[in-house]
């Protein structure tokens, strides 16, 4: 189960906004993290670990960067839940092993709403409405169920 | 089968497979930038504890975002790059000779091939036909080892373009107007297959524009057939062969698009985002700070010509600054045998050496707050070169060089030659 407060976000939130590019020659993502979002104030202010994005169409939309997943998940964020994810940002985090929540009524969440995922729902708490979360693809659920792609393919390796 | 269908079977043993199924495919390369590389070389170190990489001549690195090293972290970050590199005795790494996609067109890419890059404009390559799609570091940390990855067929989307180009108007209109139909998500997964006359009738310098933006659609691949355009292409770099698929005759498209170039006007993308797109006729008039001709959209010789064209034997607006980076060496130096360079610096021009440059302002080039950047590069996002308080357009060659003679966004069809 996940639990967190949301954060909101609109629509085509790209990968320049989640991570700048100047600031991709950093040495490591810990380094990264600090920054991420750091022009979106509700984020910078309210964000704790464990606390949930979420954002209307096209999350991570732009560049190939996987810096951008991998800050968030540095920053412990509990999931990102959005109308839809852009192909190369969804692929990315399924990588890293980070949720992604797919649900078409994120526009009825509100700035700072109480959030609990637990198994194929969403419940905003503070409205106490609940929302239906599209599966993933059983091969993509796979890998994000072993953490990520690199458990995965050990896993794998070890069954062979 | 589609073409697109075609080819991904061709790297996966040769059985049929169709949109929607997931596949494991082997790869003919897999390029990386500096601005992944080296997450990339951790994973592949650290995590993985891979030993050698699957074919030093298929892995290629680029240092195109930072270079020359800007920063002490950029020279560390270029220096890890150089050190993997040498451990795994790879043949093809650039360092200052230009923007990763435009190395890849002009020295390795051919028809038919499966590629990946770290980086998301990578469908470029399908200007020659080839898929190719960016990923992240750790699905190209997996790839340098493996040779291969797993991807999903896309559904495939034929974009039909007819007409005459009108004078001024080119291939960064066109994608520009599909982008704001499609939408930024619109094409999200698929492959966009360009075709029809008046793509035909493009060189390789536009077809490559073109493939370019797809991505900022959504898109996983751009494709568009190699004709004897292509083919004339490749033999002139030396580098025949590839293999040129064609769609069998049950071919299917997910839908497609139909578009009659002939009425088509410049195209302006908006701040703050690709689809915000609009005729110019809409933005006329608006002054801006700093223009940029380059990038892997628009940085090759064509559109240095374009811009020569317009802007040879005038003087840009003292309002404004110019920057000009040829997206290769080569270009650079054939834009310099022409003369283009020497007019483009009389004209007012700052030339930069080839990269990525103010496309995201990685090496200089970036805006102040409250500033406006005319730009032929591909992303307006909020932010992207310099201030989150600037505000960034996007457009063709034509238009960038028309308005820094003004100082205002300006109609190239209005500029009398
Ligand atoms: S020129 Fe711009 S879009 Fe192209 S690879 Fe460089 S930073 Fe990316």
């Amino acid at each position: 189960m996940i639990q967190g407060k949301a954060i909101k976000f609109g629509h085509n939130i790209d990968t320049d906004q989640i991570i700048g590019a100047r600031h991709l020659s950093l040495p490591a993502i810990a380094d990264m993290a600090p920054l991420a979002f750091e022009h979106h104030g509700n984020f910078t202010t309210h964000f704790a670990p464990g606390d949930i994005l979420v954002a209307g169409e096209n999350f991570g939309c732009g560049s190939s960067r996987e810096q951008a997943p991998a800050v968030l998940k540095q920053r412990g964020a509990g999931a990102i839940v959005a109308c839809s994810f852009a192909r190369i940002f969804f692929r990315n985090a399924v990588n890293l092993g980070l949720p992604l929540i797919i649900c078409s009524q994120t526009d009825e969440i509100g700035e700072l709403d109480c959030l609990e995922i637990d198994g194929g729902c969403l419940h905003d708490m503070t409205t106490g409405r609940r929302y239906t979360i599209e599966p993933l693809p059983p091969f993509i659920a796979g890998i994000v169920d072993s953490g990520g792609i690199i458990p995965h393919l050990r896993g794998k390796k070890a069954q062979a | 089968m589609n073409v697109i269908e075609k080819i991904l079977s061709a790297h996966c043993g040769g059985a049929a497979v169709r949109s929607g199924q997931i596949v494991t495919v082997d790869l003919d390369y897999v390029m990386a930038n500096d601005a992944t590389a080296c997450l990339a070389v951790d994973i592949f170190n650290r995590d993985l504890q891979a030993d050698r990489v699957f074919d030093p001549d298929k892995v290629i690195l680029v240092m195109d975002h930072f270079t020359p090293s800007s920063s002490v972290a950029a020279a560390n970050s270029h220096n890890r790059m150089r050190q993997f590199a040498a451990e795994q005795g790879l043949r093809h790494v650039y360092d200052g000779q230009g923007v990763c996609h435009q190395l890849m067109m002009e020295r390795h890419v051919r028809p038919g091939q499966l590629i990946i890059g770290a980086d998301s404009h990578t469908c470029t390559y399908g200007a020659l036909g080839a898929l190719a799609t960016g990923m992240g570091s750790t699905d190209v940390a997996v790839a340098w080892k493996e040779g291969r990855i797993w991807m999903k067929v896309p559904e495939a989307v034929r974009i039909a373009v007819t007409g005459q180009w009108p004078a001024h108007v080119g291939a960064k209109d066109l994608i520009l107007r599909i982008i704001g139909d499609l939408t930024a998500q619109g094409a999200t997964y698929k492959a966009l297959c360009f075709t029809g006359p008046a793509i035909a009738a493009l060189g390789m310098a536009e077809r490559m524009t073109l493939a370019n933006m797809a991505i900022e659609a959504g898109a996983k691949f751009a494709y568009i057939h190699p004709d004897a355009t292509a083919l004339a292409y490749l033999r002139a770099a030396g580098r025949p062969g590839g293999h040129v698929f064609a769609d069998d005759e049950d071919a299917c498209y997910e839908r497609s698009m139909e578009y009659d170039i002939s009425g088509l006007a410049p195209q302006i993308a908006s701040p703050h985002s690709v689809d915000n797109v609009g005729d110019i006729t809409d933005f006329e008039g608006i002054a801006v700070n700093e223009l940029f001709l380059g990038a892997c959209t628009n940085g090759r010789y064509e559109d240095l010509e374009v811009a020569a064209g317009i802007l040879a034997g005038r003087k840009i607006a003292g309002s404004v600054r110019l920057l000009v980076t040829p997206a290769s060496r080569d270009i650079y130096l054939r834009a310099m045998a022409s003369g283009i360079i020497g007019a483009l610096i009389e004209s007012g021009a700052m030339i930069g050496w080839p990269g990525c440059s103010a496309c995201f302002g990685g090496t200089g080039g970036i805006i102040g707050r409250g500033e406006r950047l005319l730009t032929t590069a591909n992303r307006n996002f909020r932010g992207r070169v310099g201030s989150p308080e600037g505000e960034i357009y996007l457009a063709s060659p034509a238009v960038v060089a028309a308005s820094a003679l003004t100082g205002r966004i300006s109609d190239p069809r209005r500029i009398e030659s």
